[in-house]
């Protein structure tokens, strides 16, 4: 029978790892330079806590109390291992345990970035990154991580104990780049971070709770990131690109479900908040005065939502900021969206000029996007054959239904128009 | 913690190189040596000779089989090494990207199994 504490141990006890996780790995981790024993350490505290808080009540200072148990757990299990290389950070251990002024402390130094950074080191593959964010810094599971990105659980598994054993052996440092190396090295974190929250994106009516708070914990880490590094424009642009979008995902879908293109959205399902903090971390990265790729795909979005004021979006703005983008990354999807734009801003034909160089790009034959924005504007110039087949195209190329529902609506209204 | 440095480049192109050229890549060698020497985290280093020296030795049911010419045939070969004694990665890869076999091969870096 449990007894009449358990309930809010545990509570106390989920409440903590829910705020401290993130902070209490990172802390073990860089003492002991092993983010695999860390967490197992930390996972057995939370054991431990399930088992003591109940019978002796929550203590007062709970991420301290765990700190405590995790740190003694950790030398227990360095003593039975007797690895020589685990001699160092066992000593390191054992001496904060000496140190520690005992279960009050209250303040326990943040090395969340200093996490984050080893997990995104270049030494690590680029695809298990933002995994090992998710994990380490996060608390997910790898079955949770598997599923958002779509990897078979074991697999994930794998790779995310292979990663840790990386980071341990080869000696990938616990620490915040210098400035010097800060352009290089934030690039593959923000990147991570972008990844983590395209995962969530992709679900865009909402309906998998898992993707949906991918979107939410990436956010998070943008907010994390951005606070840390208060001087790194590209950590605001990126804030401020997750923000935007964000704002937008209640308007992604009609009360039905449907898909609702940008253009038609209603404008008061935008979230005026979330758009606000967007708009000020845009402006904080300009002042810095380095632009780069996340501050421009920002900028845009910042141009689009223009229209909450004037009834409609800045497409020139759009087409020049997409032009400066395309000089940066080369990207042939960046391409389409800069030939949208401009048929925007300078009429229907000038964008399927623009789309047609961007055509060049053998890539795009099986890019779905592509496809829809020549057929779109083929049907504007008058030529309904040729933007039919391209719809037909679209459509057999697209995965998310509600998507594919749309193509093929745009289509019979075309056809309606051919036949008649 | 210590790390290895192995030095792969393309043999034959460096053979072919001018006099001239070749004394000034050996020189490179010499200088940044030099340098791990005066940092104090070099443990060793060595050049070796060519590919063409390699002999492979294969112990399999009690018999062993001795052949003629390096354990892998690649476009480039093993050349040479350094092991240096660094606190971390990044500090190996900002010493193997100073290393004059980063611009003309690759430099494999590899941490010492500690016993």
């Amino acid at each position: 029978m449990p007894r009449e504490g358990d309930g809010e141990a545990r509570r106390a006890a989920e409440a903590t790892a829910r705020q401290s996780y993130g902070k209490l790995v990172a802390f073990l981790a860089h003492r002991m330079r092993d983010v695999a024993a860390a967490e197992d350490a930390l996972a057995e505290a939370f054991a431990a806590a399930l088992i003591d808080w109940p019978a002796r009540g929550v203590p007062d200072h709970p991420e301290a109390w765990l700190l405590t148990v995790a740190r003694r757990k950790a030398i227990d299990a360095a003593r039975r291992r007797r690895h020589g290389e685990d001699a160092a950070g066992h000593l390191r251990l054992l001496a904060d345990e000496l140190t520690a002024s005992t279960a009050s402390e209250a303040e326990i130094p943040d090395h969340r970035l200093a996490l984050i950074f080893a997990c995104a080191h270049p030494a690590i593959d680029s695809s298990i990154r933002a995994p090992l964010i998710l994990q380490t810094v996060l608390g997910f599971d790898a079955a949770a991580i598997g599923s958002a990105f779509l990897v078979a659980p074991a697999t994930m598994s794998q790779r995310l104990v292979r990663a840790k054993a990386k980071i341990r052996q080869a000696g990938i440092p616990f620490r915040v780049p210098e400035r010097a190396e800060m352009r290089d090295r934030i690039e593959p974190v923000l990147e991570a971070i972008y990844a983590t929250f395209s995962e969530g994106w992709s679900d865009p009516a909402g309906t998998e709770t898992r993707r949906r708070n991918l979107a939410d914990e990436a956010i998070w880490l943008g907010r994390l990131v951005a606070s840390l590094l208060p001087d790194e424009p590209e950590a605001l642009g990126l804030l401020a690109l997750m923000l935007f979008a964000e704002a937008r995902r209640a308007a992604r879908r009609s009360a039905s479900g449907d898909y609702v293109p940008l253009a038609e959205q209603d404008l008061r399902r935008w979230d005026t908040r979330l758009i606000d903090e967007a708009e000020a971390a845009l402006l904080r990265a300009s002042r810095i005065g380095a632009v780069g790729r996340y501050q421009l795909e920002a900028a845009v979005q910042s141009a689009h939502v223009v229209r909450r004021r004037t009834g409609s979006s800045d497409w020139a703005a759009i087409a020049r900021l997409y032009e400066a983008l395309m000089a940066m990354t080369g990207s042939p999807v960046v391409a389409i969206n800069r030939a949208i734009a401009v048929a925007e801003a300078e009429g229907p034909e000038t964008g399927l000029g623009a789309l047609a160089v961007a055509a060049e790009d053998a890539r795009l034959a099986e890019y779905q996007p592509y496809w829809a924005a020549r057929a779109e504007l083929l049907a504007r110039i008058g030529d309904l054959d040729a933007a039919e087949k391209a719809y037909q195209l679209a459509i057999g190329l697209e995965a998310d239904p509600a998507v594919r529902d749309f193509l093929q609506q745009r289509r019979s209204t075309l056809c309606a128009v051919t036949s008649s | 913690m210590k790390y290895m440095l192995l030095l792969y480049a393309n043999e034959s192109a460096f053979q072919a190189l001018p006099k001239a050229e070749a004394e000034r890549g050996i020189a490179a060698y010499h200088a940044y040596t030099e340098a791990l020497t005066q940092a104090g985290v070099r443990v060793a280093s060595d050049r070796l000779q060519p590919v063409a020296s390699a002999t492979t030795v294969r112990v399999a049911d009690g018999k062993t089989n001795v052949l003629n010419g390096p354990y892998a045939e690649t476009r480039e070969q093993l050349g040479g090494f350094y092991m240096i004694d660094v606190p971390d990665l990044d500090a190996a890869l900002s010493w193997a990207a100073r290393c004059p076999g980063a611009s003309h091969g690759v430099v494999e870096v590899r941490p010492i199994w500690a016993m």
